[in-house]
């Protein structure tokens, strides 16, 4: 329209007599929106970054290890070691509803080899159900244990990825070859896709291989479970059901169920649970910063543009007098603070995009993540902008625009 | 219409009053300005009876604190008077709101300033160009519309100039021709040749002439008397009323 193509000539025509003065201002807001969107997108990232490695533990699990019981009970003096077997784990999880899945898992070192080279390594005996709730994933071509493996105690083993390569390097897909494990021969079924893990019981996924339940006690003879490892889909259960498990174990083994050293459990659900509280007052807290870094960026171009008010009287007088209405006066001082608030939030969004952009060369990204901007974000912070424009600019515009044409052309 | 029934003092401004009702550029009747300065009330104008007729080239002429500021801020509609009726060009101004001025001004009143008024930011053709624009007028008929106003006050080769690379006599032949941009009624001029030297103000003064010659209507406010002998008539202004209204020999 008249106003926008003049306006901008007007603007700039500012821009070049005031430049320091623009420069601070633009400055503020530029500032202002490279740290909403940077700071939210690094904080996005870490988050990001650090659920996918708790997830390299296994998605919402909760991990039991028999242990020593700590309380007296029925007679019974503490410190007896509970000792569970597959037939225990099997009544829990008959016996607790809730539960999604569940599986024993023993433990021992052993050495792995393929004839060309020999490693030690540490082998799992489980069920079925561990891969899935461990996030063991098998490469294309493979597949984790299934349920014949386990019936039929077939001697097969999947193995972790870093395991594989030790063994064949990079150019063999191992799936189908011969390894000889604890100096009995099996088949390779399948390599772990390659994930992050943060945590872990016992060394990681990497480096392990896992075989059959039945068939690892057929091997090694094992009785009890080193522990067992089950799944509640709802978060919120997962309290209530440590309670029951507890309990079952405490009927069969004779202990007080309130004896939680007796069965030892980790929830990384709580992990989970504490992380993304943290994460949303850590998002809250660096978006308030960043909204009243805005905010003190508009009362800077409310200010730049109360004075270029004051300077320009004259000239509003003028154009008064040649026939702009006051809404035309209004609305120039309204464009220009928009062109400054917008153009500075976009210069500062370009700038964090910039950045968000170059940082994943940096190779940071398995320390903090890469950071994400979100078009949330973006719009959320336009819109804060476009507001700030708006009130910063309406003060300036309704003192322009309620001059009287013959006292501001007197100036 | 509403001036002819409440005034019955027509007579009293000789023989330009017989315009009044039948297309007079300006009809002033019992004109008063009060400026309330808080601690006393100020009367600058205490009753103008002003007729202009179409075609007239008058100079209102005396000395400063007369109100001649004053009856110049009302007659360009910059300003309203407190009491009493304003024709411009069969439009009443009194009672009209700011916006309700600003349009007024931006059809009916072209002004030539003292100090031109220019907005140094932008070229002459910019300048000339702003009322077309408040008024809406399309870019293609805003240009053809602009260059011919700079080649009516013989400034083509200057148009795309910005008014400080130019001199005083220009740039006040840019704001003339900023005030004919949308054919105004009445061309309203405040001392327009005391920021001048001599000769171009001769030029100015010419260029009045010429446009009065066109059929336009003028104004001059001015304390030059020399001046005031160029145009038609002269309207002397004193303590808030007018105390002269005469032709002069330019007339005949």
């Amino acid at each position: 329209m008249i106003s926008l193509r003049n306006s901008l000539r007007q603007f700039l025509r500012d821009a070049r007599s005031q430049k320091l003065r623009l420069f601070l201002t633009v400055f503020g807001i530029v500032w202002g929106t490279a740290a909403v969107t940077l700071l939210l997108a690094f904080g996005e990232g870490l988050h990001r970054r650090v659920l996918i490695s708790q997830k390299g533990l296994g998605d919402a699990i909760v991990i039991a290890w028999p242990s020593r019981t700590s309380k007296p009970w029925e007679g019974l003096p503490r410190g007896r070691a509970v000792q569970m077997t597959a037939e225990d784990v099997e009544r829990i999880r008959s016996e607790v509803e809730e539960i999604d899945r569940i599986s024993d898992e023993y433990m021992r070192n052993t050495r792995i080899g393929t004839g060309a080279k020999t490693l030690s390594v540490q082998v799992s005996g489980v069920n079925a159900e561990y891969g899935v709730m461990r996030n063991l994933i098998p490469r294309e071509g493979g597949r984790f244990l299934d349920q014949r493996d386990l019936d039929m105690r077939r001697r097969v083993v999947f193995l972790g990825d870093q395991l594989a390569k030790d063994l064949w390097g990079d150019a063999v897909d191992p799936v189908g070859s011969q390894v000889r494990l604890g100096g009995v021969p099996f088949l390779v079924i399948g390599v772990m896709v390659t994930k992050d893990q943060d945590s872990s019981y016992s060394g990681r996924d990497k480096d392990k291989a896992v075989i059959p339940a039945p068939t690892f006690q057929a091997l090694f003879g094992d009785k009890y479970v080193d522990n067992f490892v089950f799944q509640v889909l709802d978060p919120q259960r997962v309290p209530a059901v440590k309670k029951k498990v507890l309990e079952v174990a405490a009927r069969k083994h004779r202990f007080d169920p309130e004896d939680e050293e007796a069965v030892q459990m980790w929830d990384t659900t709580e992990g989970v649970k504490f992380l993304n509280t943290f994460f949303v007052t850590f998002r809250a807290f660096l978006g308030i910063v960043g909204a009243l870094t805005l905010v003190v960026g508009g009362i800077g171009v409310s200010n730049i543009m109360n004075v270029a008010v004051e300077e320009r009287t004259k000239e509003i007088g003028i154009k008064m007098a040649l026939g702009a209405k006051r809404r035309w006066i209004l609305n120039q001082f309204l464009i220009e603070t928009l062109m400054l608030t917008i153009g500075g939030g976009a210069i500062g969004f370009a700038i964090s995009w910039g950045i968000c952009s170059v940082f994943p060369s940096l190779g940071l990204a398995q320390y903090v993540g890469d950071p994400e901007i979100s078009f949330r974000v973006a719009a959320i912070t336009t819109a804060i902008l476009g507001g700030i424009g708006v009130v910063a600019g309406y003060f300036p515009a309704r003192s322009a625009a309620s001059l009287r044409p013959v006292e501001a052309l007197r100036m | 219409m509403l001036f002819s029934g409440k005034n019955g003092k027509n007579g009293k401004n000789g023989k330009n009053a017989d315009v009044a009702g039948n297309g007079g550029i300006i009809e002033m009747r019992s004109l008063r300005k009060v400026y309330d300065t808080g601690a006393i009330l100020v009367e600058a104008l205490k009753g103008i009876e002003l007729s202009v007729a179409r075609e007239e080239f008058v100079a209102i002429v005396g000395p400063s604190g007369s109100g001649k500021s004053t009856l110049l801020n009302i007659v360009g509609c910059l300003d309203v008077a407190t009491e009493g009726s304003y024709l411009l060009d069969g439009e009443e101004v009194a009672g009209m709101d700011l916006d309700q001025l600003a349009d007024i001004r931006n059809r009916k009143v072209g002004f030539v300033f003292q100090s031109f008024n220019l907005l140094p930011h932008i070229t002459a053709f910019e300048n000339v160009e702003m009322p077309l624009l408040f008024q809406g007028v399309g870019a293609r008929r805003r240009r053809e519309r602009v260059e011919e106003l700079f080649e009516q006050v013989g400034l083509s080769d200057r148009m795309h100039h910005r008014p400080v690379e130019l001199s005083g006599g220009q740039m006040q032949r840019v704001a003339i021709a900023r005030a004919l941009a949308c054919e105004p009624a009445l061309i309203l001029a405040d001392e327009p040749t005391g920021n001048l030297d001599t000769t171009s103000g001769r030029d100015i003064l010419g260029l009045f002439e010429d446009l009065a010659g066109k059929g336009h209507t003028l104004v001059l406010i001015t304390h030059d008397m020399a001046l005031a002998q160029r145009t038609r008539r002269i309207v002397r202004i004193q303590d808030g009323r007018v105390v002269e209204d005469r032709p002069t020999t330019q007339a005949a």
